[in-house]
Protein backbone atom coordinates (compact mmCIF):
# COMPACT_ATOMS: atom_id res chain seq x y z
CA UNK A 1 0.00 0.00 0.00
CA UNK A 2 1.54 3.26 -1.00
CA UNK A 3 -1.22 5.81 0.29
CA UNK A 4 0.82 7.27 3.71
CA UNK A 5 0.09 10.00 5.58
CA UNK A 6 2.96 12.66 5.29
CA UNK A 7 4.24 12.01 8.66
CA UNK A 8 4.61 8.05 7.67
CA UNK A 9 6.04 8.55 4.38
CA UNK A 10 8.67 11.12 6.07
CA UNK A 11 9.48 9.17 9.09
CA UNK A 12 9.85 5.93 6.49
CA UNK A 13 12.10 7.55 3.58
CA UNK A 14 14.13 10.55 5.27
CA UNK A 15 17.04 9.76 7.52
CA UNK A 16 19.56 11.98 9.48
CA UNK A 17 22.33 12.76 6.57
CA UNK A 18 20.20 12.31 4.10
CA UNK A 19 20.89 14.18 0.21
CA UNK A 20 17.19 14.92 -0.27
CA UNK A 21 15.56 17.17 -3.39
CA UNK A 22 12.06 18.84 -3.09
CA UNK A 23 11.83 21.07 -6.74
CA UNK A 24 9.11 22.95 -8.08
CA UNK A 25 9.73 25.71 -10.01
CA UNK A 26 7.98 28.38 -8.03
CA UNK A 27 5.25 26.14 -8.25
CA UNK A 28 4.47 23.05 -6.73
CA UNK A 29 6.50 23.62 -4.23
CA UNK A 30 5.99 20.60 -1.22
CA UNK A 31 6.06 23.12 2.01
CA UNK A 32 4.04 20.18 3.67
CA UNK A 33 6.81 18.01 3.41
CA UNK A 34 9.57 20.49 4.51
CA UNK A 35 7.50 21.36 7.61
CA UNK A 36 6.90 17.36 8.63
CA UNK A 37 10.80 17.10 8.16
CA UNK A 38 11.52 19.96 10.87
CA UNK A 39 8.87 18.41 13.38
CA UNK A 40 10.31 14.84 12.90
CA UNK A 41 13.62 16.98 13.92
CA UNK A 42 16.04 15.56 11.18
CA UNK A 43 19.61 16.07 11.36
CA UNK A 44 22.72 17.00 8.85
CA UNK A 45 20.55 17.09 5.43
CA UNK A 46 22.14 18.04 2.12
CA UNK A 47 19.25 19.72 0.43
CA UNK A 48 19.63 20.34 -3.25
CA UNK A 49 16.80 22.42 -5.80
CA UNK A 50 17.61 24.95 -8.39
CA UNK A 51 15.70 27.85 -6.35
CA UNK A 52 15.87 26.99 -2.80
CA UNK A 53 12.79 29.64 -2.07
CA UNK A 54 11.27 30.02 1.16
CA UNK A 55 11.07 26.37 1.83
CA UNK A 56 14.76 26.35 1.98
CA UNK A 57 15.02 29.17 3.48
CA UNK A 58 12.64 27.77 6.67
CA UNK A 59 14.79 24.22 6.78
CA UNK A 60 18.05 26.54 7.15
CA UNK A 61 16.88 28.76 9.64
CA UNK A 62 15.68 25.94 11.44
CA UNK A 63 19.63 24.48 11.40
CA UNK A 64 19.02 20.71 10.14
CA UNK A 65 20.78 21.54 7.15
CA UNK A 66 24.56 20.86 6.89
CA UNK A 67 25.09 22.12 2.64
CA UNK A 68 22.61 23.03 -0.21
CA UNK A 69 23.24 22.43 -3.86
CA UNK A 70 20.92 25.24 -5.72
CA UNK A 71 21.71 28.05 -8.41
CA UNK A 72 19.55 30.89 -7.88
CA UNK A 73 19.31 32.23 -4.33
CA UNK A 74 15.89 34.64 -3.72
CA UNK A 75 12.59 35.23 -2.97
CA UNK A 76 10.66 34.99 -6.59
CA UNK A 77 9.48 38.52 -7.52
CA UNK A 78 10.39 39.68 -3.44
CA UNK A 79 13.96 39.75 -2.77
CA UNK A 80 16.48 38.27 -1.11
CA UNK A 81 16.39 34.52 1.41
CA UNK A 82 17.70 36.14 4.48
CA UNK A 83 18.25 33.39 6.39
CA UNK A 84 20.00 31.53 3.99
CA UNK A 85 22.42 34.55 3.46
CA UNK A 86 22.38 34.81 7.22
CA UNK A 87 23.98 31.12 7.32
CA UNK A 88 26.23 31.98 4.57
CA UNK A 89 27.04 35.36 5.55
CA UNK A 90 27.62 34.87 9.58
CA UNK A 91 27.32 31.43 10.55
CA UNK A 92 23.78 31.51 11.72
CA UNK A 93 22.41 29.50 13.36
CA UNK A 94 25.26 27.18 11.82
CA UNK A 95 27.57 27.28 8.89
CA UNK A 96 26.34 25.69 6.02
CA UNK A 97 28.15 24.70 2.76
CA UNK A 98 27.10 25.53 -0.44
CA UNK A 99 28.12 23.42 -3.68
CA UNK A 100 26.87 26.01 -6.60
CA UNK A 101 25.43 25.60 -10.18
CA UNK A 102 23.75 27.64 -12.44
CA UNK A 103 20.08 26.28 -13.48
CA UNK A 104 21.34 24.77 -16.59
CA UNK A 105 23.88 23.11 -14.65
CA UNK A 106 21.53 21.65 -12.43
CA UNK A 107 19.38 20.29 -14.88
CA UNK A 108 22.00 18.35 -16.10
CA UNK A 109 22.68 16.85 -12.94
CA UNK A 110 19.59 15.35 -12.85
CA UNK A 111 19.19 14.64 -15.99
CA UNK A 112 22.40 12.15 -16.10
CA UNK A 113 20.82 11.00 -12.62
CA UNK A 114 17.20 10.31 -14.20
CA UNK A 115 19.31 8.34 -17.28
CA UNK A 116 22.05 6.50 -15.43
CA UNK A 117 24.66 8.84 -16.84
CA UNK A 118 27.84 9.62 -14.94
CA UNK A 119 27.82 12.96 -16.05
CA UNK A 120 26.07 15.95 -18.21
CA UNK A 121 27.93 17.74 -20.83
CA UNK A 122 26.65 21.52 -21.59
CA UNK A 123 27.96 24.79 -23.45
CA UNK A 124 28.39 27.08 -20.42
CA UNK A 125 30.79 28.11 -17.87
CA UNK A 126 33.53 29.30 -19.94
CA UNK A 127 34.66 33.13 -19.67
CA UNK A 128 33.06 32.85 -15.67
CA UNK A 129 34.03 32.42 -12.40
CA UNK A 130 31.80 29.20 -11.30
CA UNK A 131 33.83 26.46 -12.49
CA UNK A 132 36.65 28.15 -10.14
CA UNK A 133 34.62 27.41 -7.20
CA UNK A 134 32.89 24.62 -7.39
CA UNK A 135 35.73 21.47 -8.44
CA UNK A 136 33.00 19.57 -10.04
CA UNK A 137 32.28 21.63 -12.52
CA UNK A 138 34.75 20.28 -14.94
CA UNK A 139 35.75 20.55 -18.94
CA UNK A 140 36.14 17.73 -21.42
CA UNK A 141 37.36 17.78 -25.19
CA UNK A 142 34.71 17.21 -27.55
CA UNK A 143 36.35 13.69 -29.27
CA UNK A 144 35.08 14.81 -32.14
CA UNK A 145 35.52 18.50 -32.75
CA UNK A 146 38.25 21.29 -30.86
CA UNK A 147 35.84 22.62 -28.57
CA UNK A 148 36.12 21.92 -24.63
CA UNK A 149 32.74 21.25 -23.52
CA UNK A 150 31.29 21.86 -19.69
CA UNK A 151 30.20 18.69 -17.99
CA UNK A 152 28.47 18.71 -14.22
CA UNK A 153 27.97 15.30 -12.14
CA UNK A 154 25.00 12.95 -11.93
CA UNK A 155 22.97 13.79 -8.95
CA UNK A 156 20.95 11.15 -7.25
CA UNK A 157 19.14 12.18 -4.49
CA UNK A 158 18.47 9.72 -1.83
CA UNK A 159 15.14 11.14 -1.49
CA UNK A 160 12.53 13.35 -3.84
CA UNK A 161 9.64 14.76 -2.62
CA UNK A 162 7.34 15.74 -5.85
CA UNK A 163 4.30 17.83 -5.57
CA UNK A 164 1.72 17.71 -8.28
CA UNK A 165 -1.81 17.98 -9.15
CA UNK A 166 -3.15 14.01 -8.87
CA UNK A 167 -2.19 10.71 -9.27
CA UNK A 168 -3.99 7.33 -8.87
CA UNK A 169 -3.46 5.10 -6.13
CA UNK A 170 -0.98 3.44 -7.68
CA UNK A 171 1.51 6.73 -7.94
CA UNK A 172 1.09 7.30 -11.52
CA UNK A 173 1.63 10.88 -11.33
CA UNK A 174 -0.31 14.02 -14.23
CA UNK A 175 1.22 17.59 -13.99
CA UNK A 176 0.45 20.72 -15.59
CA UNK A 177 1.45 23.76 -16.17
CA UNK A 178 5.77 24.70 -14.93
CA UNK A 179 6.84 21.35 -14.71
CA UNK A 180 9.96 22.34 -14.16
CA UNK A 181 12.12 19.18 -13.23
CA UNK A 182 9.67 17.30 -11.69
CA UNK A 183 9.89 14.56 -14.03
CA UNK A 184 13.82 14.07 -14.14
CA UNK A 185 13.88 14.97 -10.13
CA UNK A 186 11.61 11.73 -9.74
CA UNK A 187 13.78 9.37 -12.07
CA UNK A 188 17.12 10.42 -10.36
CA UNK A 189 16.12 9.72 -6.88
CA UNK A 190 16.84 6.48 -5.12
CA UNK A 191 13.14 7.11 -3.40
CA UNK A 192 10.13 9.36 -4.34
CA UNK A 193 7.34 10.96 -2.37
CA UNK A 194 4.69 11.82 -4.67
CA UNK A 195 2.53 14.62 -2.93
CA UNK A 196 -0.88 15.42 -4.31
CA UNK A 197 -4.13 17.71 -4.03
CA UNK A 198 -5.78 14.80 -5.50
CA UNK A 199 -6.25 10.89 -5.52
CA UNK A 200 -8.41 9.99 -8.69
CA UNK A 201 -8.97 6.63 -10.13
CA UNK A 202 -6.86 4.59 -12.49
CA UNK A 203 -9.57 5.45 -15.67
CA UNK A 204 -8.43 9.27 -15.26
CA UNK A 205 -5.01 8.69 -15.36
CA UNK A 206 -5.44 6.38 -18.35
CA UNK A 207 -7.54 9.12 -20.09
CA UNK A 208 -4.75 11.13 -20.93
CA UNK A 209 -1.37 8.99 -20.96
CA UNK A 210 0.19 11.83 -22.32
CA UNK A 211 -0.20 13.57 -19.14
CA UNK A 212 1.34 11.19 -17.08
CA UNK A 213 4.97 12.36 -16.18
CA UNK A 214 5.70 9.98 -13.62
CA UNK A 215 5.46 6.58 -13.71
CA UNK A 216 4.42 4.49 -10.88
CA UNK A 217 7.39 2.39 -11.04
CA UNK A 218 9.75 4.88 -9.86
CA UNK A 219 7.11 6.36 -6.86
CA UNK A 220 7.69 4.76 -3.10
CA UNK A 221 5.09 6.57 -1.22
CA UNK A 222 2.02 8.72 -2.50
CA UNK A 223 0.49 11.33 0.25
CA UNK A 224 -2.50 13.10 -0.32
CA UNK A 225 -2.02 16.38 1.11
CA UNK A 226 -4.38 19.04 -0.88
CA UNK A 227 -2.65 22.58 -0.47
CA UNK A 228 0.70 21.15 0.20
CA UNK A 229 2.17 23.37 -1.69
CA UNK A 230 0.79 27.05 -0.22
CA UNK A 231 2.04 29.62 0.19
CA UNK A 232 3.16 28.34 -3.83
CA UNK A 233 0.94 27.81 -6.06
CA UNK A 234 -0.89 24.50 -8.08
CA UNK A 235 -2.25 25.24 -11.36
CA UNK A 236 -5.63 25.44 -11.92
CA UNK A 237 -6.00 24.72 -7.93
CA UNK A 238 -4.77 27.49 -6.16
CA UNK A 239 -2.83 30.99 -6.70
CA UNK A 240 0.50 31.56 -5.25
CA UNK A 241 -0.26 33.68 -1.73
CA UNK A 242 1.94 36.71 -2.53
CA UNK A 243 1.05 38.45 0.76
CA UNK A 244 2.83 35.53 2.78
CA UNK A 245 5.87 35.86 0.75
CA UNK A 246 5.78 39.72 1.55
CA UNK A 247 5.45 38.50 4.87
CA UNK A 248 8.31 36.12 5.18
CA UNK A 249 10.71 39.08 3.64
CA UNK A 250 10.15 40.81 6.93
CA UNK A 251 9.92 38.06 8.88
CA UNK A 252 13.21 36.47 7.94
CA UNK A 253 15.11 39.79 8.32
CA UNK A 254 15.72 38.46 12.03
CA UNK A 255 16.52 35.11 13.19
CA UNK A 256 14.86 35.48 16.41
CA UNK A 257 11.37 36.50 14.57
CA UNK A 258 11.72 33.61 12.19
CA UNK A 259 12.32 31.00 14.80
CA UNK A 260 9.22 32.68 16.61
CA UNK A 261 7.08 31.89 13.15
CA UNK A 262 8.70 28.42 13.46
CA UNK A 263 7.82 27.92 16.65
CA UNK A 264 4.43 28.89 15.75
CA UNK A 265 3.42 27.64 11.69
CA UNK A 266 5.78 24.25 12.43
CA UNK A 267 6.44 23.11 15.65
CA UNK A 268 2.98 24.40 17.35
CA UNK A 269 1.14 22.53 14.93
CA UNK A 270 0.82 18.95 15.00
CA UNK A 271 0.57 17.89 10.85
CA UNK A 272 -0.77 19.99 7.65
CA UNK A 273 -4.15 19.98 8.93
CA UNK A 274 -3.23 21.97 11.64
CA UNK A 275 -1.54 24.67 9.65
CA UNK A 276 -4.03 24.99 7.46
CA UNK A 277 -6.69 25.53 9.97
CA UNK A 278 -4.23 28.08 11.61
CA UNK A 279 -4.17 30.11 8.08
CA UNK A 280 -8.22 29.66 7.64
CA UNK A 281 -8.27 31.34 11.51
CA UNK A 282 -6.65 34.08 10.66
CA UNK A 283 -8.02 34.86 7.07
CA UNK A 284 -11.29 32.90 7.16
CA UNK A 285 -11.83 33.21 3.04
CA UNK A 286 -7.92 32.80 1.90
CA UNK A 287 -9.04 29.99 -0.12
CA UNK A 288 -11.86 32.11 -1.66
CA UNK A 289 -8.95 34.55 -2.26
CA UNK A 290 -6.32 32.45 -4.20
CA UNK A 291 -9.04 30.48 -6.54
CA UNK A 292 -8.53 31.09 -10.04
CA UNK A 293 -11.16 31.39 -12.50
CA UNK A 294 -11.76 28.32 -15.15
CA UNK A 295 -9.79 27.50 -17.86
CA UNK A 296 -10.40 24.27 -18.81
CA UNK A 297 -8.13 22.92 -21.93
CA UNK A 298 -10.01 21.01 -24.98
CA UNK A 299 -10.67 17.41 -24.54
CA UNK A 300 -8.27 15.50 -27.04
CA UNK A 301 -9.32 12.41 -28.76
CA UNK A 302 -6.95 9.74 -28.38
CA UNK A 303 -9.31 7.60 -30.53
CA UNK A 304 -10.23 3.77 -29.44
CA UNK A 305 -8.48 0.71 -31.79
CA UNK A 306 -9.45 -3.28 -31.38
CA UNK B 1 5.03 71.04 -23.54
CA UNK B 2 8.34 72.91 -22.83
CA UNK B 3 11.21 70.31 -22.45
CA UNK B 4 11.58 71.29 -18.97
CA UNK B 5 8.28 70.25 -17.98
CA UNK B 6 8.60 67.14 -19.84
CA UNK B 7 11.77 65.68 -17.54
CA UNK B 8 9.29 65.47 -14.83
CA UNK B 9 6.89 64.14 -17.00
CA UNK B 10 7.93 60.90 -16.55
CA UNK B 11 9.95 58.44 -14.34
CA UNK B 12 13.61 56.89 -15.04
CA UNK B 13 11.98 53.33 -14.82
CA UNK B 14 9.83 54.81 -17.64
CA UNK B 15 12.96 56.11 -19.65
CA UNK B 16 14.48 52.88 -19.40
CA UNK B 17 11.72 50.97 -20.69
CA UNK B 18 10.47 53.09 -23.81
CA UNK B 19 14.36 52.71 -24.25
CA UNK B 20 14.52 49.21 -24.12
CA UNK B 21 11.40 48.45 -26.00
CA UNK B 22 12.38 50.42 -29.35
CA UNK B 23 15.56 48.23 -29.10
CA UNK B 24 13.59 45.17 -29.75
CA UNK B 25 12.26 46.79 -33.29
CA UNK B 26 11.99 43.86 -35.42
CA UNK B 27 12.88 41.41 -32.83
CA UNK B 28 11.04 37.92 -33.49
CA UNK B 29 12.30 35.49 -30.15
CA UNK B 30 13.16 37.43 -26.93
CA UNK B 31 14.01 35.79 -23.36
CA UNK B 32 12.52 37.91 -20.63
CA UNK B 33 12.51 38.54 -17.10
CA UNK B 34 10.29 40.12 -14.77
CA UNK B 35 10.33 43.62 -13.60
CA UNK B 36 11.59 46.25 -16.26
CA UNK B 37 12.68 44.08 -18.76
CA UNK B 38 9.08 41.99 -19.01
CA UNK B 39 7.45 45.52 -19.21
CA UNK B 40 9.65 46.30 -21.79
CA UNK B 41 9.13 43.58 -23.60
CA UNK B 42 5.36 43.95 -23.19
CA UNK B 43 5.32 47.14 -24.68
CA UNK B 44 7.72 46.20 -27.27
CA UNK B 45 4.54 43.91 -28.62
CA UNK B 46 2.32 47.01 -28.10
CA UNK B 47 4.08 49.42 -30.22
CA UNK B 48 7.20 48.39 -32.54
CA UNK B 49 7.56 44.51 -32.52
CA UNK B 50 3.53 43.24 -32.65
CA UNK B 51 4.93 39.42 -33.24
CA UNK B 52 7.82 39.21 -30.99
CA UNK B 53 7.35 36.27 -28.54
CA UNK B 54 8.05 35.92 -25.39
CA UNK B 55 10.01 33.26 -23.77
CA UNK B 56 10.26 32.98 -20.06
CA UNK B 57 13.14 31.02 -18.21
CA UNK B 58 10.30 29.11 -16.20
CA UNK B 59 9.62 27.43 -19.21
CA UNK B 60 6.68 29.34 -20.93
CA UNK B 61 7.12 30.34 -25.05
CA UNK B 62 4.62 32.87 -26.30
CA UNK B 63 2.90 34.30 -23.11
CA UNK B 64 -0.30 36.30 -23.03
CA UNK B 65 -0.15 36.65 -19.66
CA UNK B 66 -4.15 38.59 -18.50
CA UNK B 67 -2.29 40.42 -15.11
CA UNK B 68 0.87 41.95 -14.50
CA UNK B 69 3.40 38.67 -13.77
CA UNK B 70 4.82 38.66 -10.08
CA UNK B 71 7.74 36.40 -10.80
CA UNK B 72 9.06 34.23 -14.24
CA UNK B 73 7.15 31.54 -12.73
CA UNK B 74 3.86 33.17 -12.71
CA UNK B 75 0.69 30.86 -13.04
CA UNK B 76 -0.85 33.35 -15.47
CA UNK B 77 2.14 33.24 -17.77
CA UNK B 78 0.67 29.73 -18.35
CA UNK B 79 -2.48 30.06 -19.35
CA UNK B 80 -3.12 30.60 -22.69
CA UNK B 81 0.43 30.66 -23.64
CA UNK B 82 1.44 28.40 -26.74
CA UNK B 83 3.79 26.09 -25.58
CA UNK B 84 4.97 25.28 -21.43
CA UNK B 85 8.11 23.07 -21.72
CA UNK B 86 10.00 21.60 -18.44
CA UNK B 87 13.30 23.24 -17.71
CA UNK B 88 15.31 20.81 -19.56
CA UNK B 89 13.55 21.60 -23.00
CA UNK B 90 13.68 25.02 -22.09
CA UNK B 91 17.43 25.09 -21.64
CA UNK B 92 18.65 22.28 -23.92
CA UNK B 93 16.67 23.32 -27.23
CA UNK B 94 15.39 26.70 -27.00
CA UNK B 95 18.47 28.30 -25.19
CA UNK B 96 21.13 26.11 -25.86
CA UNK B 97 19.88 24.98 -29.59
CA UNK B 98 20.44 28.46 -30.82
CA UNK B 99 15.96 29.71 -30.45
CA UNK B 100 16.80 32.85 -28.70
CA UNK B 101 17.61 35.90 -30.46
CA UNK B 102 17.30 38.36 -27.33
CA UNK B 103 17.83 38.41 -23.93
CA UNK B 104 17.91 41.03 -20.78
CA UNK B 105 19.99 40.79 -18.28
CA UNK B 106 21.22 42.41 -14.83
CA UNK B 107 23.39 42.34 -12.38
CA UNK B 108 24.63 43.99 -9.52
CA UNK B 109 28.17 44.89 -10.82
CA UNK B 110 29.42 45.01 -14.51
CA UNK B 111 32.61 45.57 -16.09
CA UNK B 112 34.20 47.77 -18.91
CA UNK B 113 33.90 44.28 -21.31
CA UNK B 114 30.78 43.73 -20.28
CA UNK B 115 30.88 40.71 -17.90
CA UNK B 116 28.37 40.54 -14.99
CA UNK B 117 27.98 39.80 -11.78
CA UNK B 118 25.14 38.67 -9.76
CA UNK B 119 26.80 36.31 -7.28
CA UNK B 120 28.76 37.75 -4.20
CA UNK B 121 30.23 40.92 -2.75
CA UNK B 122 33.32 39.90 -1.40
CA UNK B 123 35.19 36.97 -0.96
CA UNK B 124 33.18 34.33 -2.26
CA UNK B 125 33.88 31.85 0.47
CA UNK B 126 33.20 34.52 3.06
CA UNK B 127 31.26 37.12 1.20
CA UNK B 128 30.41 40.31 2.64
CA UNK B 129 26.62 40.18 0.48
CA UNK B 130 25.62 36.87 -0.81
CA UNK B 131 23.74 37.78 -3.87
CA UNK B 132 21.42 35.52 -5.96
CA UNK B 133 23.72 33.41 -8.04
CA UNK B 134 23.40 32.73 -11.60
CA UNK B 135 20.26 30.77 -12.25
CA UNK B 136 19.89 30.75 -15.77
CA UNK B 137 22.37 34.03 -16.80
CA UNK B 138 25.23 32.08 -17.35
CA UNK B 139 23.86 30.20 -20.02
CA UNK B 140 21.87 32.96 -21.44
CA UNK B 141 24.89 35.25 -21.52
CA UNK B 142 26.73 32.42 -23.69
CA UNK B 143 23.87 31.74 -25.90
CA UNK B 144 20.98 34.16 -26.34
CA UNK B 145 22.40 35.94 -30.00
CA UNK B 146 22.34 39.46 -28.53
CA UNK B 147 22.17 40.64 -24.79
CA UNK B 148 20.59 43.92 -23.89
CA UNK B 149 21.67 44.87 -19.95
CA UNK B 150 19.24 46.90 -17.86
CA UNK B 151 20.52 48.37 -14.62
CA UNK B 152 20.85 52.04 -12.77
CA UNK B 153 23.91 53.65 -13.41
CA UNK B 154 26.15 54.17 -10.65
CA UNK B 155 29.83 53.93 -9.17
CA UNK B 156 29.34 51.14 -7.02
CA UNK B 157 27.84 49.33 -10.00
CA UNK B 158 29.77 50.18 -12.98
CA UNK B 159 33.54 48.63 -11.52
CA UNK B 160 37.00 48.47 -12.76
CA UNK B 161 37.06 44.87 -11.74
CA UNK B 162 34.46 42.67 -10.36
CA UNK B 163 34.14 40.48 -7.45
CA UNK B 164 32.92 37.32 -9.63
CA UNK B 165 32.24 37.27 -13.36
CA UNK B 166 28.82 34.96 -13.03
CA UNK B 167 27.75 35.54 -16.81
CA UNK B 168 30.35 36.56 -19.26
CA UNK B 169 29.81 39.99 -21.51
CA UNK B 170 32.79 39.89 -23.96
CA UNK B 171 35.30 38.50 -21.69
CA UNK B 172 38.38 40.72 -22.15
CA UNK B 173 39.87 43.04 -24.65
CA UNK B 174 41.46 40.45 -26.48
CA UNK B 175 39.08 40.41 -29.94
CA UNK B 176 37.31 37.63 -30.20
CA UNK B 177 37.56 35.95 -27.56
CA UNK B 178 33.86 34.26 -26.75
CA UNK B 179 34.47 33.39 -30.26
CA UNK B 180 37.55 31.35 -29.09
CA UNK B 181 35.65 29.90 -26.12
CA UNK B 182 32.83 28.42 -28.40
CA UNK B 183 29.76 30.74 -27.74
CA UNK B 184 27.58 31.07 -29.67
CA UNK B 185 25.67 34.63 -29.06
CA UNK B 186 27.68 37.53 -29.97
CA UNK B 187 27.33 39.14 -26.07
CA UNK B 188 26.03 42.47 -24.75
CA UNK B 189 24.83 44.77 -27.13
CA UNK B 190 23.69 47.64 -25.03
CA UNK B 191 23.51 48.74 -21.68
CA UNK B 192 20.43 50.72 -20.70
CA UNK B 193 20.45 52.97 -17.55
CA UNK B 194 18.33 55.32 -16.13
CA UNK B 195 21.15 57.87 -17.50
CA UNK B 196 22.10 57.02 -20.91
CA UNK B 197 22.82 54.37 -22.76
CA UNK B 198 25.86 52.35 -23.93
CA UNK B 199 27.07 50.29 -26.52
CA UNK B 200 29.56 47.88 -27.64
CA UNK B 201 32.95 48.91 -29.48
CA UNK B 202 35.29 46.75 -30.15
CA UNK B 203 34.14 44.54 -27.04
CA UNK B 204 34.35 47.89 -24.79
CA UNK B 205 31.67 49.47 -23.36
CA UNK B 206 31.05 53.22 -24.92
CA UNK B 207 28.60 55.84 -24.21
CA UNK B 208 26.25 56.23 -27.20
CA UNK B 209 23.11 58.37 -26.24
CA UNK B 210 22.36 60.18 -22.71
CA UNK B 211 19.46 60.66 -21.67
CA UNK B 212 17.73 64.92 -22.02
CA UNK B 213 19.03 66.46 -18.26
CA UNK B 214 22.17 64.60 -17.75
CA UNK B 215 25.59 65.72 -19.02
CA UNK B 216 29.04 63.50 -20.60
CA UNK B 217 30.96 64.41 -17.01
CA UNK B 218 28.12 63.35 -14.68
CA UNK B 219 27.53 59.93 -16.62
CA UNK B 220 31.57 59.62 -16.52
CA UNK B 221 31.20 60.39 -12.72
CA UNK B 222 29.55 57.30 -12.38
CA UNK B 223 31.64 54.95 -13.68
CA UNK B 224 34.81 53.96 -12.36
CA UNK B 225 36.87 53.40 -15.18
CA UNK B 226 38.19 55.58 -18.01
CA UNK B 227 34.91 56.38 -20.00
CA UNK B 228 35.12 56.45 -23.76
CA UNK B 229 32.60 58.53 -25.51
CA UNK B 230 30.98 57.75 -29.26
CA UNK B 231 31.95 60.72 -31.39
CA UNK B 232 28.65 60.25 -32.51
CA UNK B 233 26.82 60.38 -29.08
CA UNK B 234 23.03 61.56 -29.68
CA UNK B 235 20.33 62.24 -27.15
CA UNK B 236 17.93 59.70 -26.00
CA UNK B 237 14.43 60.02 -27.31
CA UNK B 238 11.71 60.59 -24.85
CA UNK B 239 9.09 58.12 -23.82
CA UNK B 240 6.26 59.12 -25.94
CA UNK B 241 2.75 59.77 -24.75
CA UNK B 242 1.36 56.20 -26.11
CA UNK B 243 3.97 54.62 -24.89
CA UNK B 244 3.70 56.30 -21.41
CA UNK B 245 -0.23 55.52 -22.12
CA UNK B 246 -0.05 52.21 -22.67
CA UNK B 247 3.18 51.65 -19.30
CA UNK B 248 0.66 53.26 -17.28
CA UNK B 249 -3.06 51.95 -18.07
CA UNK B 250 -2.36 48.44 -19.04
CA UNK B 251 1.25 46.94 -18.00
CA UNK B 252 1.72 48.48 -14.57
CA UNK B 253 -1.57 50.54 -13.53
CA UNK B 254 -0.24 50.10 -9.88
CA UNK B 255 3.39 51.58 -10.53
CA UNK B 256 5.10 48.75 -9.14
CA UNK B 257 7.87 48.83 -11.09
CA UNK B 258 7.94 52.21 -12.99
CA UNK B 259 6.93 55.04 -10.08
CA UNK B 260 10.77 55.45 -9.58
Amino acid sequence: MKLNTMSDAIAKYVHNGDTIAIEGFTAFICFAAAHEILRQKLEGLTICRMTPDLIYDQMVAAGCVKKMVFSYLGNPGVGSLHCIRRAIENGIPNKIEIEEYSHFGMVGRYMAGAAGLPFFPLKSYLGADLAEVNPNICFVDNPYGKDRVAVVPALNPDVAIVHAQRCDRQGNTQLWGLIGMQKEVAFAAKHVIVVVEEIVLEDVIRSDPNRTLIPHIVVDSVVHQPYGAHPSYVQGYYDRDNKRYLAWEKVSRDQAATEAWLAEWVFGVDNWEGYLARLQAEEPNIWDRLAPGSAPSQPVNYGTYG
Amino acid sequence: MEPMDRMFAYTPSEMMIATAARALEGERVVFVGVGLPNIACNLAQRTVSPDLELVYESGVFSARPARLPLSIGDPTLVSCATSVVGMADLFMNYLQGGRIETAFLGAAQIDRCGNLNSTVIGDYQNPKVRLPGSGGACEIAIHARKIYIIMPLSKRSFVEKLHFITSPGHVSHMPGERVKLGMPGSGPQLVITNQAVFEFRNGEMTLYSIHPGFTVDEIKSEVAWPLKVAADLQTTLLPSDDELRIIRKELDPDGIYTSK
